[in-house]
């Protein structure tokens, strides 16, 4: 499919890029973070879905592949451009008006510590329509929400595809609370941040 | 979600100023976001406008009450971050072993659960009796509870993997009288503490403590709160204590960074240098 101008032209637009997913997310993340340029000329943030205490190799992994710069949020971390952030397990991560994150350790949503929707609504408040948001492939509805909130902050979001997603649960529930703006392949999110 | 049960950024600042005129408790300082997200809930909680929420906060100061406790986020495990716990006993109870006496305060310690996670490992240390710990928090429901120590069998349970990752030995479960599905907290774990009041945005130094435990708490606050709260714990540590900060609250400003030496980078350990 050939991505419409309009969606390159807000793609490029974007300060900030947020990538969230569950179970089945993990490949076309871990894609996404092997292309980026080390100058995207973006922050990009990553929420997935991960249990407490297991020092989780994704880190290191990703890392390992990205031509960015990558870490983990620590508390107050200033968003910079060309760097991608980890959202820590067992914590939510909120970004304030001074474009920094913060974190907090309140209840699960969903189960889930991270909460993509946490994530997504604070992104919302301070971002608007400069930011791009894309949910891939989970087996809970968390993001839905969020990515509703970006939507109606004029923010372009996307979903993968969910009959291509390894779970389809989270895109078809953002696609059922018309969050999603576009219903692209992983293949096609990939060549649109190639753009 | 419903769109009228939502709060705008300028709404939050009016209720900030609004609570510290009426009630004295001051979250000017406090992160913004995270502020909004509580906010939010408590509103939708009760099924309120934001008008409903100011009316209610001025007329019923049992409704504050409540706001509150929805306000300061009050979740807490016992041995959060076990590899915390495991640094801790390598790194700092042998320092705390050649001592009299320890004094710890935990500074914000909700329902009291790091409190008594740390007295279980000066008991383990064989250290329990020489040690006093203070807990405090702003919140007084979560007080209460604290020094009730009973916590729900299935809570204490879900700790349980966190227990054996900080490499202690038996179960949590030995820490506990279990009746039905009230876990108490064993009464000698409970001698020698004390929980009260002290608010970390106004009140001042109380004691001098060879040990303060504060993890995840100054992720609520702004840097300019956080420098303030460093100030107070350095003048409440004796000389060489130690500080222990949340696993991803690290002390970044330069002047003090020259007051407390890093113990252990990852989890945040540190010891108050200087005089």
């Amino acid at each position: 499919m050939a991505l419409d101008p309009k969606i390159i032209e807000r793609w490029h637009n974007s300060d900030l890029l947020l990538l969230g997913g569950s179970a089945g997310s993990f490949k076309p993340i871990y894609n996404a973070v092997k292309i980026f340029p080390a100058n995207l000329n973006k922050a990009v943030m990553i929420i997935i879905h991960r249990k407490k205490n297991f020092f989780s190799e994704i880190e290191k992994l990703f890392a390992d592949s990205s031509r960015m710069l990558l870490r983990e949020v620590s508390d107050k971390d200033v968003i910079n451009n060309n760097t991608i952030y980890i959202a820590p397990a067992n914590y939510h991560t909120l970004i304030e008006k001074d474009r920094s994150f913060s974190l907090d350790v309140s209840d699960a949503v969903w189960y889930s510590k991270p909460s993509i929707d946490v994530a997504f609504e604070s992104a919302s408040d301070i971002y608007h329509e400069r930011c791009t948001a894309v949910l891939f492939s989970g087996a809970n509805p968390d993001g839905a929400a969020g990515l509703l909130k970006l939507r109606n902050n004029g923010a372009l979001t996307i979903v993968q595809d969910p009959i291509e997603a390894e779970m389809s649960e989270m895109p078809q529930a953002a696609i059922d609370m018309k969050a999603a703006e576009y219903i692209l392949t992983a293949k096609d999110i990939l060549e649109l941040f190639q753009l | 979600m419903q769109p009228d049960e939502t709060i705008t950024t300028p709404q939050v600042t009016e209720i900030i100023d609004l609570v510290k005129r009426i009630y004295g408790f001051d979250f000017g300082s406090y992160t913004k976001a995270s502020l909004k997200r509580r906010m939010t809930r408590i509103m939708q909680l009760k099924r309120m406008q934001f008008y409903d929420l100011k009316h209610t906060l001025v007329n019923d100061a049992g409704f504050f009450q409540q706001f509150l406790e929805e306000i300061t986020v009050n979740v807490t495990e016992m041995f959060r971050d076990p590899s915390f716990y495991k640094a801790f006993n390598k790194q700092v109870i042998p320092y705390l072993s050649s001592y009299q006496h320890t004094k710890i305060w935990c500074a914000g310690c909700a329902s009291g659960e790091e409190a008594y996670s740390l007295a279980i490992l000066m008991q383990t240390a064989g250290l329990r009796k020489k040690s006093f710990i203070y807990g405090t928090d702003i919140n007084t429901e979560c007080l209460k509870e604290a020094r009730k120590g009973i916590y729900s069998l299935r809570k204490i349970k879900s700790y349980a993997e966190n227990y054996q990752m900080a490499g202690l030995e038996g179960s949590i479960t030995d820490h506990f009288t279990i009746l039905y599905d009230a876990a108490t907290i064993h009464s000698e774990l409970k001698q020698n503490t004390l929980f009260s009041v002290h608010n970390l945005v106004s009140d001042n130094v109380f004691n001098e403590f060879q040990l303060i435990s504060c993890r995840n708490v100054f992720i609520y606050f702004e840097i300019a709160l956080q420098e303030r709260i460093l100030d107070l714990f350095y003048k409440s540590l004796a000389p060489l204590g130690f500080l222990c900060l949340g696993a991803k609250e690290t002390i970044r400003s330069d002047n003090f960074r020259t007051k407390f030496k890093v113990i252990n980078q990852k989890e945040n350990i540190y010891q108050k240098i200087g005089s």
